[in-house]
């Protein structure tokens, strides 16, 4: 099932995608359907007792570790995000002015459905709730080579839209062999396939969970292959992956004060 | 004693090279490759939940590794990216000499986040203005280790906040730590399994954990807030605990 969280009528709603529309989950609107360009999408998370924990991936693609001029790590590198940074399917992010390179990063992200502390790798996918698309965009003008990479990169408001779907883990039995993709105004700027992760999705869990607890609703967002480019105000951004879903963005200037 | 509950009820997020001591170790070395420079936003990191070590909780810490503490103070946000209430904190992370690209179990293991029983409103310390002078003081077993003063801070708590804002907006809930300060040798404090740490301010609500032994078991429980087993330093934390209690 793909589970989505939208705003309707003036409420927030579950809904699960049905014939290519939304389906409300909502007790009085049970069963209505509403199109896709009818709703605000969110997130699709639900809300959580505690501090969500965002977990991201840098350089786990061999290809795009190379394209940066990096060696494949030996170890996950990896860095939390606030929850903050998160936005939905549709929305807009906000390129600074002045800057000259933002790019987009196509990303598996993986919601965690269990408390998860010392599994082990191939107890893994036990333990995760399903999958959404994540664009964990990057401002490169600001990396600095402290506690890289620094939040000023990576955790900006609107940077990180995430969505349209949550898919239920049961309908995506082969994590490891999707196809991903990124396209700017039409043209395809970034391919590649899960199964070129430097560290496999099992093996990201069983490392996080080695130090740390994991949470019901807490995120891996599990890195980028080769092929980012720059992105300007009015491109429409869309990372896509096999059987997951079509994650829409636009870029937009800062409103002027 | 047994661990009492507040735990922040956002992001946490920590800062570095924000007191002079450190920083003042730090910048022969800001030069080198891999840092090409001073750094020029804050250094930012996040405290995950599962860091968030209740006042009062028995925190595991990991065989032969070297874990350091750090007496900071924490300001929760309210509406409008305002701080409303401040809190002391014990910043945990193991000893690294790199600022480069660590790794997240050095500062996101379970626990890794000392808190107190709650935090203070500010109106009741004299606002953002009356934390200046404050000193915090860190103690194990009751002996003192080092004592922070927030006079020593590079960015002062108004600027911190403006800079931070200048990319990210705190969200009510969030929590932002100042910083922490170094030993003159450039170090943090140390320690150790059977070890209690105290850290208190004028004002302030303390923050005192114990430290215990991980266990070798894979499928152990959760690391926080198991009962207290006695040995080292468990006079201290029974002590304090039930001033709170």
């Amino acid at each position: 099932m793909k589970r989505a969280r939208i705003a309707w009528a003036g409420a927030v709603h579950d809904a699960i995608e049905r014939d290519g529309q939304l389906e409300l989950l909502t007790p009085a609107f049970k069963g209505r359907r509403v199109a896709a360009d009818e709703v605000v999408w969110l997130p699709p998370l639900a809300p959580v007792p505690r501090p969500r924990t965002v977990l991201a991936l840098g350089l786990n693609y061999a290809d795009h570790a190379k394209e940066l001029a990096f060696k494949p790590p030996t170890e996950p590198l990896a860095f939390a995000k606030g929850e903050a940074s998160l936005i939905g399917h549709r929305a807009f992010t906000v390129r600074p002015a002045g800057v000259a390179f933002m790019h987009y990063e196509c990303e598996l992200a993986v919601v965690i459905g269990r408390t998860a502390k010392h599994v082990k790798r191939g107890d893994a996918m036990d333990f995760i709730a399903g999958y959404t698309v994540a664009n964990d965009y990057a401002i490169r003008d600001y990396l600095e080579n402290w506690y890289r990479p620094n939040l000023r990169v990576k955790n900006r408001d609107t940077c990180t839209p995430i969505g349209p779907w949550l898919v239920d883990a049961a309908d995506l039995p082969d994590p490891m062999n999707l196809a991903l993709r990124t396209t700017v105004n039409g043209t395809v700027t970034q391919s590649g396939n899960t199964r070129d992760m430097v560290f496999d999705v099992p093996t990201l869990i069983e490392y996080f969970t080695s130090f740390m607890t994991l949470q019901p609703g807490d995120l891996i967002l599990t890195g980028t292959p080769d092929g980012v480019v720059d992105c300007q105000p009015g491109d429409v951004v869309i990372t896509s992956i096999e059987g997951v879903g079509e994650l829409h963005n636009t870029i937009t200037a800062p409103t002027l004060p | 004693m047994t661990a009492h509950g507040w735990v922040p009820p956002g992001t946490v997020y920590g800062t570095l090279l924000n007191f002079r001591g450190e920083y003042a170790h730090w910048q022969p070395r800001m030069g080198d490759k891999p840092y090409g420079g001073a750094p020029k936003a804050p250094v930012l990191y996040v405290k995950t939940a599962n860091t968030f070590a209740p006042h009062g909780a028995s925190v595991a810490l990991p065989a032969g590794e070297v874990v350091e503490a750090s007496a900071s103070l924490g300001l929760l946000i309210g509406e409008h990216g305002a701080p409303t209430h401040a809190l002391l904190v014990n910043d945990l992370s193991l000893a690294h000499e790199s600022y480069y690209r660590p790794p997240m179990k050095f500062r996101n293991r379970d626990g890794f986040l000392g808190l107190p029983l709650e935090p203070t409103p500010l109106a009741a310390l004299g606002g953002i203005g009356g934390l200046a002078a404050l000193e915090l003081e860190l103690r194990l077993h009751g002996v003192h280790q080092q004592t922070t003063a927030l006079k020593d801070l590079v960015r002062d708590i108004p600027t911190l906040l403006k800079d931070v804002g200048e990319f990210m907006t705190l969200r009510p809930g969030d929590v932002l730590l100042i910083g922490s300060e170094v030993l003159t040798d450039g170090t943090r404090p140390r320690v150790a399994a059977g070890d209690a740490v105290e850290i208190s301010a004028p004002g302030l609500k303390p923050v005192l954990q114990r430290f215990v032994a991980e266990e070798a078991s894979d499928a152990g429980p959760p690391p926080v807030a198991r009962a207290p087993s006695g040995g080292r330093g468990s006079a201290l934390a029974q002590s304090v605990g039930a001033r709170f209690s």
